[in-house]
């Protein structure tokens, strides 16, 4: 299948400039140095304990960094709360663990942070709601709660909730590596058609075949820092560092 | 001798019932009670003892005295069966204590509408009719205590106003809600200091509605229980939110003050905290303040369980993942917003066992008042006892006075138990 590339523009989304982490004395994320452009569909893989979790967490301000500056959408992230509540209201984001909210229903799931947040009236947050679960496929369950959907369901439904406040950017941390693997494909069918829409992601997996399909840049991590970043038929076929030629055979090579 | 590892299923096998010894009547016989040797012993042990216990209280119980005199009077009749005699004579005063007896219908009608504003808080169907609950209070002090009906009123204006001024503060001007809050209490406060008194008096010279004044000291027997475990509940409920989430804040002085109250507090007796309301309260306060008793035991019996509630809580908020606080912050909801809709919700629903559990214990706890001498259903037995012509008289008295105790509590038990169910969400 053939990539679109026309949605990437010059618009700058996020504006990583050395940026640095630490978690007590351990230096978890190293000069970062990262711009996304609006429209582009970023995959950040890397060995576990790489940091690449740490890095989209530290987007919206689920982890806090010490050094250097983040800027998404115009906005630094600083201690503002005010600042961090709008960012947060404009990147979506979706967990490995799904993390829906069991006490609720699917669509309350999905009404909640609308209407709270942006003050959606109920019965439009309802629509824009349905229309997103339209979209990952499973209107039907709307009256469910989480704890009766399968785990490719909820992560669905976990997607359709952060599509319903409208984000501009969204953020996947390894989405697909809790589910059985006959449940994959249905979340990955779902990211693969948001990237195809033009939405502006960064996602953190392992899910090789994903990256080839429709990301414009892979950025391999390691022990904090970026150590290579390319196209994905570059970054596949011919890569630079002998780290990533490590962890390329080691996730390839079975 | 080869073993052959393929196999391909040519017939299905169709679901069956299964044995006779599993299901039904007799199956559930053997599951439960007669599952092994042990165990058939038990059950045999158990009825024995059950047996055994009835089969004196039965008669005992069943053909008990209503209608004598005197405790002298039932022994004369029969030695071997109740004299509930007691009850006959003396059952309003454990219901009222030394409320006036020509004043009976005021709790009475306290407690029916103790029960039709309960009802909207329990079962959210009838939420429409919440505004009950909300005035209850204020209706329930001032049927008991009586009094001016615009000394109460006023203070339900008060609030009303302040909310008001709350509100249209931050629609109108401000932003910040610490500041508007304080504006507002500030403002509820004057109002209800200075201009409240002129203004009850005014009102009480155009429309004079009172009812005559009952003091506290004669407030008891159930009445007394309801008083204070009622507001106990009520009040210890949120209080002991607001520790739970206190003692989990990032800010260290808020922590402190949480952690502190609340180590405190478990640590000291009950009893100790009553004796420091009954007398030594008294000391600090300025002499000739008259802070009502009833009002000092209610405070300290919800603070006591609004300890214990926290801790409750918190372990409910233990229970909770990461996840969940990750998810509602990246969705954008503010602190109060997640822990109101998405933190609170769960926390309280893995706690509900917990909470009962305090809830009961309070309402049970209210029996130690009769330890400073307030007349609780325990502290009036021994007022009956003292009277010569039933003295001597325990088992009946504390049977009736368990009884009304086991009501409410296994009210709350059962209302627990169906709450759980409700909330349900996994199957």
């Amino acid at each position: 299948m053939e990539k679109t590339k026309i949605n990437i523009t010059d618009e700058v989304a996020i504006h990583i400039s050395d940026m640095n982490k630490w978690f007590g004395n351990f230096h978890v994320l190293r000069d970062i140095n990262l711009e996304v452009r609006r429209g582009e569909r970023i995959v950040v893989c890397g060995p576990s304990g790489s940091g690449k979790s740490t890095l989209i967490r530290c987007i919206n301000r689920l982890e806090e960094h010490q050094k250097g500056s983040i800027i998404v959408d115009g906005t630094e992230l600083t201690t503002d709360l005010k600042n961090i509540d709008k960012i947060r209201s404009e990147v979506g984001m979706v967990f490995q663990h799904f993390n829906l909210f069991p006490h609720l229903t699917t669509l309350e799931n999905c009404t909640l942070a609308p209407m709270w947040v942006r003050e959606t009236p109920e019965k439009e947050a309802t629509e824009i709601a349905m229309e997103m679960l339209e979209k990952v496929k499973i209107p039907e369950q709307a009256h469910k709660y989480p704890g009766q959907l399968s785990g490719g369901q909820q992560q669905r439904v976990a997607i359709a909730r952060s599509l319903c406040m409208k984000p501009r950017i969204m953020l996947f941390d390894e989405v697909t590596s809790a589910l059985d693997p006959e449940m994959i494909k249905e979340v990955l069918d779902t990211m693969i058609q948001l990237a195809e829409e033009g939405m502006t992601m960064i996602c953190v997996t392992h899910e090789m075949g994903f990256a080839r399909q429709v990301a414009d840049r892979v950025i391999f991590m390691d022990e904090g820092q970026i150590v290579e970043q390319n196209e994905p038929e570059e970054f596949f076929k011919n890569p630079k560092s002998d780290r990533t030629k490590l962890f390329l055979s080691q996730i390839l090579g079975h | 001798m080869m073993t052959k590892i393929a196999f391909v299923r040519k017939k299905e096998i169709p679901p069956s019932a299964p044995p006779i010894t599993e299901v039904g009547l007799i199956g559930w016989l053997r599951q439960n009670l007669f599952s092994s040797w042990l165990n058939s012993i038990l059950t045999v042990l158990s009825v024995y003892f059950i047996v055994v216990i009835l089969w004196d209280f039965i008669p005992w119980a069943y053909g008990g005295h209503w209608n004598t005199k005197s405790l002298r009077e039932c022994l004369d009749l029969d030695p071997d069966v109740a004299c509930f005699s007691v009850l006959t004579a003396r059952w309003k005063q454990l219901l009222f204590g030394l409320y006036p007896a020509e004043e009976y219908w005021r709790p009475t009608l306290t407690f029916i509408f103790l029960l039709l504003a309960i009802v909207p808080i329990l079962f959210p169907r009838f939420f429409r009719f919440f505004w009950f609950s909300i005035i209850y209070p204020g209706l329930a002090v001032w049927l008991l205590w009586g009094g001016s009906f615009w000394s109460i009123s006023i203070v339900y204006i008060g609030l009303t106003l302040g909310a008001l001024f709350f509100l249209s503060l931050i629609r109108r001007y401000l932003k910040n809600y610490m500041v508007a809050a304080i504006l507002a209490f500030l403002f509820t406060a004057v109002f209800l200091l200075f201009i409240s008194n002129p203004l009850v008096g005014l009102l009480n010279v155009i429309l004079p509605i009172s009812l005559p004044f009952v003091e506290s000291l004669k407030m008891g027997g159930f009445t007394l229980s309801l008083i204070v475990g009622v507001t106990g509940i009520v009040a210890s409920f949120p209080i002991g939110i607001l520790l739970a989430l206190g003692r989990q804040s990032n800010l260290p002085v808020i922590k402190m003050i949480c952690v502190g109250f609340i180590e405190f507090i478990r640590g000291v007796p009950l009893i100790t905290l009553l004796f420091v309301a009954s007398v030594l309260l008294n000391y600090f306060l300025p002499p000739g303040t008259n802070f009502d008793i009833v009002l000092r035991v209610v405070i300290m019996v919800t603070l006591f369980s609004a300890a214990y509630m926290a801790e409750v809580i918190r372990g409910g908020l233990a229970g909770l993942p990461l996840g969940q606080h990750e998810a509602s912050a990246s969705l954008g909801l503010t602190y109060w917003q997640s822990q109101r809709l998405i933190i609170m919700p769960q926390a309280l629903k893995i706690s509900i066992p917990g909470i009962v559990n305090t809830f009961i214990g309070l309402f049970k706890d209210t029996t130690l008042v009769s330890i400073i001498s307030l007349r609780d259903p325990v502290g009036l037995a021994s007022t009956i006892r003292a009277d010569q012509k039933w003295n001597g008289i325990y088992w009946e008295l504390y049977v009736a006075i368990g009884l009304m105790f086991f009501i409410f509590c296994w009210g709350m038990s059962q209302y627990s138990q169906y709450l759980e169910r409700k909330l349900k969400t996994d199957k």
